[in-house]
């Protein structure tokens, strides 16, 4: 199951995650949604530590964090 | 009806409303119509109403847009440079549809002009003072008792359109003293009755949202369209007149508001002398009630009409508009706070048959 | 598994116009997030400005209602007046409260109204292409003050004149009961800033008074940054001109 669950659809590939996941686990990817943005992913969902961080800096909901 | 009492035209409009079931007022100091800012402060809570005396006539009707839009009965009340600044929030306030009851007792201008009577705000008041395509249900009484019995069912008609009532007045109509007898309470329907208001319990149902922004051209369009449905249907259902001594009349002397009790002493003293004048005193302005000016208009025995007014000219507009050149429209005016006399009207109407 | 962070249920579905990285959507949702935990979600009203949050109504998952430039104060407070019991807000930028609606910011505030104001401030006209705010800082460019806002000149005339603090000037009357400036740069500012504004609503339900909170904002857009150097500006050049803290706690003072 993924930690971190990204609605693909809400992103607008901001970069916030990237800056607030202290593990450094989210990046934007390559590809881009019906709007244009390039959607930001988690490059290790088995590292990720359910912080929160990244969901919490979201100005677009996009993020859904599980532990 | 409770017996009559001498009171203030101020006091009995506050009254009045407050009759009529409002129970919200916030207002702004502005002579000639104190008294009623005065008079609310404390009547209202003794009936379990609030008062906000605001910061300014902005924030006063943008309190009586929140409040309109909480579901509650609310007034504002002022003098012309107050209206003008109130001009903004009306407008919201109509493409919201949101009832409110508003009030403006006319002073002279432009600018600061003077606080005696004045007539000078009927185009800012019918002709869309604020930006827009809107229009309010606006009567223009003559005596305290009339405008007390317009305030009283002012709320129920605001409610039933979703229009702002506009009580449009003057310095006279507000400081006058007259006899007045007041009809029995209504009580404030509940807030949280209104399908429209804001109540706050609508999480997760049919949120309410009250707005006035229409940003797409194919929204903003259909929902101009619908106000201009309203204000047909207003001219249809609440068009109301004065007619005086017209069925024979051949001088047909027309006014609105405090000029019409005016006008009246002069017909009747006219009439003495066997000159055959009536009067049409147009109680809504808007609707303004165009087919009573077209029917004697195309009246053999109407030789001519003559409009008074308390200002440079502005009902006059509707008046010709409706009478087409049919038959000619003399004017009289005074301004700058002088209120027109019988005499002076009587001497107008020997002018002119001569 | 569970989920341990989700979209508030405060928030509608509708995706929001704000551009990529602009702090306006975390400001939402730590007032949706901080209705839901205090029981408040069928009990509250809010007010959206004018300027870029002007469709905040469309997001606010309650009644709402919108308020012509600068007025939202004076909407809000007649909206509580009808409706004593229930929670109101309004949100509103700095042009919108610190410019043209600060008359009623002010009145609301001295007034003492029962309301929460939450005040973004990210020193520009953000919906109307980045003209000069109130709040713009010395020396920030903006597109009516291209060369950067310059209070005075070296002849001691007024060019753009000075900015505005508006924690600060709320905090001198006897009204509000809480006002506190947040930024919302890090995981941790975003928590203290939430932590500030359900502070802000329980002071309003307790009926404790006038509340405010100003956040500290970023407009990358405007300033012509990417969103994280925007973070970055507001961390080390706007706190200085506007320091975070609490100006007024009423029941810190009853201490």
């Amino acid at each position: 199951m993924e930690k971190v669950k990204v609605d693909f659809e809400a992103c607008k590939g901001c970069g916030l995650c990237v800056m607030a996941c202290p593990k450094k686990l989210m990046q934007i990817g390559s590809k881009s949604n019906n709007k244009g943005y390039f959607v930001v992913e988690c490059s290790d969902q088995n590292a990720c530590i359910s912080c929160t961080s990244c969901a919490r800096m979201c100005p677009d909901s996009a993020l859904e964090v599980s532990k | 009806m409770s017996k009559k009492i001498l009171m203030k035209g101020n006091e009995a409009i506050a009254e009045g409303a407050i009759r009529g079931g409002c129970r919200y007022f916030f207002g702004y100091p502005i002579t000639p119509q104190n008294e009623i800012p005065e008079y609310m402060s404390w009547r209202i809570r003794e009936v379990g109403g609030d008062y906000i005396q605001a910061e300014s006539e902005l924030a006063a009707i943008n309190m009586v847009y929140g409040a309109a839009g909480a579901g509650a009965r609310t007034l504002t009340s002022s003098s012309s440079p107050g209206l003008s600044l109130k001009q903004e929030g009306i407008s919201y306030i109509c493409m919201a549809e949101l009832p409110c009851v508003l009030v403006n007792m006319t002073r002279s201008g432009p600018g600061l002009g003077g606080i005696q009577p004045s007539q000078g705000d009927y185009f800012q008041t019918v002709k869309g003072g604020g930006h827009g395509d809107y229009k309010m249900l606006t009567y223009a009484p003559s005596t305290v008792q009339e405008a007390v019995d317009i305030l009283y069912d002012a709320f129920d008609k605001s409610e039933k359109y979703r229009v702002p009532v506009f009580i449009l007045g003057d310095g006279l109509l507000g400081q006058i003293m007259e006899p007045v007898s007041f009809k029995p309470m209504k009580e404030m329907p509940n807030p949280n009755t209104k399908d429209y208001a804001t109540t706050g319990k609508h999480h997760g149902k049919e949120r309410r949202i009250v707005n006035s922004l229409y940003i797409e051209p194919e929204i903003c369009e259909p929902k101009n369209l619908e106000l201009q449905k309203k204000y047909k249907l207003l001219e249809e259902k609440e068009t109301l007149c004065e007619e005086y001594l017209c069925d024979d009349a051949e001088i047909i002397i027309t006014g609105f508001g405090t000029v019409g009790r005016i006008i009246r002493t002069a017909v009747d003293d006219l009439r003495a002398r066997g000159i055959k004048v009536g009067m049409i005193r147009p109680i809504t302005i808007f609707p303004f009630p165009g087919e009573v000016y077209k029917k004697y208009a195309n009246k053999q025995s109407v030789k001519l009409f003559l409009d008074v007014e308390l200002n440079a000219g502005q009902m006059i507009e509707d008046v010709k508009l409706n009478v087409a050149g049919k038959k000619p429209v003399e004017f009289l005016g005074r301004l700058g706070g002088y209120v027109v006399s019988p005499e002076e009207i009587i001497e107008k109407v020997m002018e002119v048959i001569k | 598994m569970q989920t341990v962070y989700k979209k508030s249920e405060m928030l509608t579905s509708n995706p929001t116009h704000y551009c990529p990285g602009c702090t306006h959507g975390i400001a939402h949702k730590l007032i949706a997030e901080s209705v839901v935990e205090l029981g408040l979600m069928d009990n509250v009203i809010g007010v959206a400005p004018v300027g870029c949050a002007v469709f905040a109504y469309n997001y606010f998952n309650c009644d709402m209602q919108e308020a012509a430039h600068g007025r939202a104060p004076a909407v809000a407070s007649a909206i509580k007046r009808v409706h004593k019991d229930v929670a109101v807000f309004s949100y509103q930028g700095d042009g919108d409260l610190a410019s043209i609606g600060m008359a009623e910011i002010v009145h609301a505030a001295t007034r003492g109204e029962n309301i929460t104001v939450v005040f973004i401030n990210n020193a520009i006209y953000g919906m109307t292409g980045g003209q000069m705010a109130p709040t713009t800082l010395e020396g920030q460019k903006a597109t009516t003050c291209i060369y950067g806002r310059q209070p005075r000149s070296e002849e001691g005339d007024v060019v753009n004149g000075n900015p505005v603090r508006v924690a600060e000037l709320l905090a001198t009357l006897d009204g509000p009961a809480y006002i506190e400036r947040v930024m919302l740069t890090d995981p941790a500012n975003v928590m203290k800033a939430k932590r500030a504004i359900k502070k802000a609503f329980e002071y309003q339900m307790a009926k404790k008074g006038f509340t405010f909170i100003e956040v500290m904002s970023s407009c990358p857009t405007n300033w012509y940054t990417s969103p994280i150097d925007a973070l970055n500006i507001v961390k080390t050049q706007m706190i200085k001109k506007y320091p975070l803290g609490v100006f007024k706690d009423i029941g810190r003072e009853a201490k």
